[in-house]
């Protein structure tokens, strides 16, 4: 595969974490890396293994599939295959090619000598991702606490779990990461918008430079966070809302077994009524 | 230098935040109790230390020691024993100091009867006595789909007290000026909240005592014909989370919330709560709503109207009132009415030995007994 005429200066040796020189090349525009080998092991074993529960389930229905964690008797030992041990499988791959993936993004960070806000960005969303299949059934005591995979199935859980605090909207965690992905939608498109109201003047005008950007915002609320800011801005509320469902769904089972309404009841006993 | 200056008092804040948040949360604990299929994500959650308490709490007394059946029935022995009056006058003393224990043991048997004449009804605690003795008996017989042969007794709701501590009125709604908007008795948070939440104040009578149709979800997956408003599923809703509240477990108990009306994904609990619902309806309706003109001013609500029963009356927190154990298996004279006793001996004047299925229209010819405050 071609390359642009400046890509090749990008394309240099070195900055990995594993493997040194071995895996250090690139696959078409891919560059590959040590945990670029085990994200596709890991991504090809996880997948096969979702079509092998597939298989042996009661449906090819794609909404349908589910790949169900063990039941609770099993705790945090290994279950049979059949009753929840393709998932404990599937769920180690998960990780393994998630995790794989961050590191990849880290090795490709070090090449090109930048930071890492990239792979600590990615991180977070792993972060959920174990905190609902790992840290939490661990906590609980029981695998079958993880959620399954399959596309309607997951979303069941999701229902049952939370009706299981009879009603989730007063997990304050959930309250708080709510907030933060609706902040994050609200901040994306002002941005969004902000750009392209900026690069599509009037037909024969010239584009418009930072400093419109900074008076529009300026004009309108009398300040502008600047073309950094707003990406640190992103960042923050993007990272928050994942950190924050990882804490509301935490807290919902280890650290709370009623209804999250009666949890404000330390709020309503506040003696300042 | 502010910045500086700002650093110590927000970290005592943060600290502060941190101990706050903590102080509302529970230790971890192992959870086993699976409800639905894995993955489905149906799990009775159950903090250890709560149901420890709660077990604790939720212990049967002892039972008093048998009597026998000799001797003649008390309805000839005692004068006006209306209800109880096939039982032995063994047994009936029996029953009497079971009662005693079970509602009111500090007040003891003056708390019904009258000082020197154990006969009078002229206390209303003795004819509410009556007729809740009659409803006893009429759950065990009549209502098994719901409290099976496990029963109630008067010790289910009453726990030692002459007034059961879960009971409830009708809503009364504050006076508000003309323009007011009118909140739909929710967004409260006072002691009428349904389980601390905003959602309608009003279920019990809008539910309980009323016949509302509880079930909003349509019956196709499109609203067609289905004109439930988000409203009336927020009084669902609030009827739901007393049934949680009550019973201490959470929707999953009975529901795969995947399709809340879909009895095929629900649990077997679901039934028995269904019939639940329509007890505690018939209940207050035909026994506890109909008791209004006996008793005094003090025991009525804001609107004047009689104490009445919910699902936490009996339950208290517990799935199964006292975790299942059957405070009737020893009291066999409440699983039924008493028949009356055999005719031979013709009962005292004062006694009529009506069949006990006429029962509550002698109770509701006592109001004309004053009412003792």
């Amino acid at each position: 595969m071609g390359m642009l005429s400046f890509e090749r200066k990008y394309r240099v040796r070195g900055g990995t974490l594993i493997g040194g020189d071995l895996f250090d090349f690139w696959v078409g525009p891919f560059y590959v890396g040590f945990f670029g080998v085990t994200t596709i092991f890991f991504t090809l074993l996880g997948t096969a293994l979702i079509i092998y529960g597939a298989a042996i389930g009661p449906t090819w229905n794609i909404w349908q599939i589910n790949i169900a964690p063990p039941d609770l008797k099993y705790g945090l030992g290994l279950a049979p295959l059949k009753e929840g041990g393709l998932w404990q499988i599937i769920t180690i791959c998960a990780i393994g090619a998630f995790v794989s993936w961050a590191l990849r993004q880290a090795e490709i960070a070090r090449k090109l000598g930048m930071g890492y806000h990239v792979p600590i960005a990615f991180s977070v969303a792993v972060f959920a991702y174990v905190t609902l299949v790992v840290f939490r059934p661990v906590l609980m005591g029981a695998w079958g606490h993880g959620f399954p995979y399959g596309i309607f199935s997951h979303l069941d859980w999701v229902s049952n779990t939370g009706y299981a605090y009879l009603h989730f909207h007063y997990n304050p965690a959930h309250m708080i990461a709510i907030s933060f992905f609706f902040a994050n939608c609200l901040a994306l498109s002002l941005h969004g918008g902000l750009i392209l109201s900026a690069s599509n003047p009037k037909k024969g005008e010239p584009m418009k430079t930072a400093e419109h950007e900074n008076t529009m915002f300026r004009d309108a609320i009398g300040y502008s966070v600047g073309a950094l800011g707003i990406h640190r801005v992103g960042l923050f509320l993007a990272l928050s809302a994942a950190f924050w469902s990882a804490v509301c769904i935490i807290i919902s089972g280890p650290f709370w077994t009623r209804g999250w309404p009666e949890w404000w009841g330390w709020w309503l006993n506040l003696p300042i009524w | 230098m502010i910045k500086h200056s700002m650093r110590v008092p927000l970290r005592v804040a943060g600290v502060a935040l941190l101990a706050l948040a903590a102080s509302g949360c529970e230790m971890p604990a192992e959870q086993k109790a699976q409800t639905g299929y894995r993955g489905t994500g149906m799990i009775d959650y159950q903090n250890p230390r709560i149901v420890a308490a709660k077990q604790a709490a939720n212990v049967v007394p002892p039972a008093q020691p048998p009597a026998p059946a000799v001797g003649p029935p008390a309805s000839q022995v005692y004068q006006n024993v209306q209800v109880l009056g096939g039982l032995s006058v063994p047994q009936f003393t029996r029953l009497m100091l079971s009662i005693t224990a079970w509602v009111s043991p500090e007040q003891g048997c003056n708390y019904c009867h009258e000082g020197n004449n154990l006969a009078s009804d002229a206390l209303y605690t003795k004819v509410v006595s009556r007729r809740m003795i009659q409803m006893t008996q009429h759950i065990n017989a009549d209502w098994q789909a719901h409290v099976a042969q496990t029963g109630v007794t008067c010790w289910t709701c009453h726990r030692g007290k002459p007034v059961p501590s879960e009971i409830w009125f009708n809503h009364v709604d504050p006076p508000r000026a003309r323009l007011a908007g009118n909140n739909a008795r929710q967004n409260k948070a006072d002691e009428n909240a349904i389980g601390m939440t905003s959602l309608p104040q009003d279920v019990f009578q809008t539910f309980l005592l009323g016949d509302s149709n509880i079930r909003v979800t349509g019956t196709e997956s499109l609203p067609y014909g289905n004109r439930s408003s988000i409203k009336q599923a927020e009084w669902t809703f609030g009827l739901m989370v007393h049934m949680s509240e009550g019973l201490g477990v959470n929707c999953t108990y009975c529901h795969n919330s995947r399709a809340f009306n879909s009895w095929e994904t629900s649990n077997p609990a679901r039934v028995t709560a269904w019939h639940g619902i329509q007890m505690a309806r018939s209940l207050n309706n035909e026994y506890l709503d109909p008791l209004k003109p006996v008793y005094p001013a003090n025991r009525l609500g804001p609107s004047g109207d009689a104490p009445k029963l919910n699902c936490a009356t009996c339950h208290q927190g517990v799935y199964k009132p006292m975790y299942g154990v059957s405070t009737l298996a020893n009291y066999a004279e409440l699983a039924a009415p008493v028949p009356a006793p055999a005719p031979p001996a013709p009962p005292p004047s004062d006694a009529p030995t009506e069949a006990p299925a006429d029962a509550p229209a002698s109770a509701q010819a006592t109001p004309s007994s004053p009412p003792a405050g």
